[in-house]
């Protein structure tokens, strides 16, 4: 099957929704020095895809579900375009992102996500979303996903692909690595990316609460350390 | 030879006359058993272990009012064996109930696989303190395969839901997940009064929950230099306390449990 084009948009760095702004952990990561390298980038991606990554994958999979089911206007909840979904769902991603400045840098990403995809294709599940004035990014991505008529294992796939061509991106400006070798090594991660993608589409349809719940201790610690630094070209 | 144990232990703290907590329940069976001092409940373990294909389960409910702490004696060595070690904490704590929840860190031999899974439900008005350490390998040597998640509900919302993942040295290593960490460790603290700013400095975060709470979170090269971290950001996360009308989870006094 042809890829839609319309899913390519969505994984596209370029779509303009503000991602260019998020480093994923890699600028206060490489200002600790504990991404120095193309060695280090690399396992510093792998450990971000199998927590932070392989969570946001599985929670954009269980939101495109949701829109899906909920069809934006009239699904099953009184008409209220899947609010107490959405809102089971906004409460159980913030379960997982213990770090206020992760909260703040996925709620930035997604009203930005929501702001852009709005504008490309208007649908009652978006505007089901903009009742939150920030809506989680791996929310906004998975209806996203949904309104152009993506499934579940497609929304994972966006989210574990960003996972790690976010920051590996990030590495390239910050730290002055071959942005060729640093694609090897992203080209190299790709059975992986497909791996957490497989798990984390596997949960879309289940409770919510027994969505994964992988954490990170050192991404949060340098998000919160990130907002202490003089200097700092990312928002996160 | 490999024999396995299932090891069931149960405590139910309530309140009894003159505010002091009662234990109604104290049952435990096999290599664990569960000794009540003044302080608090003493997890004891009888044997080496837990040994790959060991199961512990314990269950602990905390009545309305009732303020319970468990403490483990030394350590867990979590050792290979045939399959996965596993050990199920389910706690349920009643309206102004406080659970006190801080074992000895686990260790995590080469060659282990251990699955631990918590699970605490608080009601509304509830307070917890939850404490967790890993030590990945004994001195010099590889550590073994680890999963840990705990679940921590509100009056039914959830308030943390955070999984420790360690399937291999890679993550280990890597930057994003422990930096090359042998230690690392957690105290949720859920209740009124707590820091409501992140803080932040080498190998420890202090971070305010959406919901109720505060996670203090370490990282570390040894199991000292962890605790000193985790007492450092705990008492971080109390510093929002400036009255003396704050309840338990934010005074940083544990209430007096006196069982009689």
């Amino acid at each position: 099957m042809a890829l839609p084009a319309s899913l390519l948009l969505l994984a596209d760095s370029r779509l303009p929704a503000g991602g260019h702004a998020h480093s994923g952990g890699l600028e206060p990561a490489a200002e600790a020095g504990a991404v120095t390298d193309l060695p280090t980038l690399t396992a510093f991606l792998r450990g971000r895809l199998a927590t932070t990554g392989l969570v946001a994958a599985a929670l954009s999979a269980a939101a495109c579900g949701h829109a899906a089911r909920t069809r934006g206007g009239d699904g099953g909840d009184g008409g209220l375009g899947g609010h107490e979904g959405w809102s089971v769902l906004d409460a159980e991603t913030d379960a997982r992102m213990p770090s206020p400045a992760g909260r703040r840098a996925s709620r930035a990403q997604g009203r930005s996500l929501l702001r852009a995809v709005r504008e490309m294709s208007p649908h009652p599940a978006l505007d089901a979303l903009a009742a939150f004035s920030a809506p989680h990014h791996p929310l906004v991505l998975g209806a996203a996903v949904a309104v152009t008529g993506g499934s579940p294992a497609d929304a994972a796939s966006i989210g574990a692909y960003g996972a790690v061509t976010g920051p590996a991106s990030a590495a390239v400006r910050l730290l002055g690595l071959d942005p060729l070798a640093v694609h090897r090594a992203l080209a190299e991660l790709a059975p992986q990316v497909d791996a957490v993608a497989a798990e984390a589409a596997g949960h879309a349809r289940g409770d919510p609460r027994d969505l994964p719940a992988a954490s990170a201790p050192a991404l949060d610690i340098f998000a919160e350390l990130h907002l202490q630094a003089n200097l700092r070209l990312f928002e996160s | 030879m490999t024999r396995h144990y299932t090891a069931r232990a149960a405590v139910r703290a309530e309140l009894g006359a003159g505010g002091r907590t009662r234990l109604a329940t104290l049952r435990s069976d096999g290599p664990y058993a569960l000794r009540a001092a003044p302080d608090a409940v003493y997890l004891v373990g009888a044997a080496a272990g837990p040994l790959g294909g060991d199961e512990l389960h314990l269950r602990l409910d905390v009545a309305a009012g009732a303020a319970l702490a468990v403490r483990s004696v030394a350590s867990a060595l979590l050792l290979p064996g045939d399959g996965e070690s596993g050990a199920h904490v389910r706690a349920a704590v009643g309206p102004g109930g406080h659970l006190d929840l801080a074992f000895e860190p686990a260790v995590a031999a080469a060659g282990s696989h251990h699955r631990s899974v918590t699970e605490i439900a608080l009601a509304d008005g509830a307070t917890l303190r939850w404490r967790e350490e890993l030590v990945l390998g004994r001195h010099g040597e590889p550590p073994g395969r680890y999963t840990a998640r705990v679940d921590v509900t509100h009056g039914g919302d959830p308030v943390l839901r955070h999984e420790l993942r360690l399937p291999d040295r890679t993550l280990q290593a890597s930057g994003a997940v422990l930096g090359g960490a042998r230690c690392t460790g957690s105290v949720l603290l859920v209740g009124p009064g707590l820091a409501k700013e992140a803080h932040a400095a080498e190998g420890l975060a202090v971070m305010p929950l959406a919901g109720p709470g505060v996670l203090v979170t370490a990282l570390a090269a040894d199991s000292a230099a962890l605790r000193r971290r985790l007492v450092h950001g705990e008492s971080l996360a109390r510093a929002a306390v400036d009255t003396a009308e704050n309840t338990p989870a934010g005074t940083g006094q544990t209430p007096a449990v006196r069982f009689s």
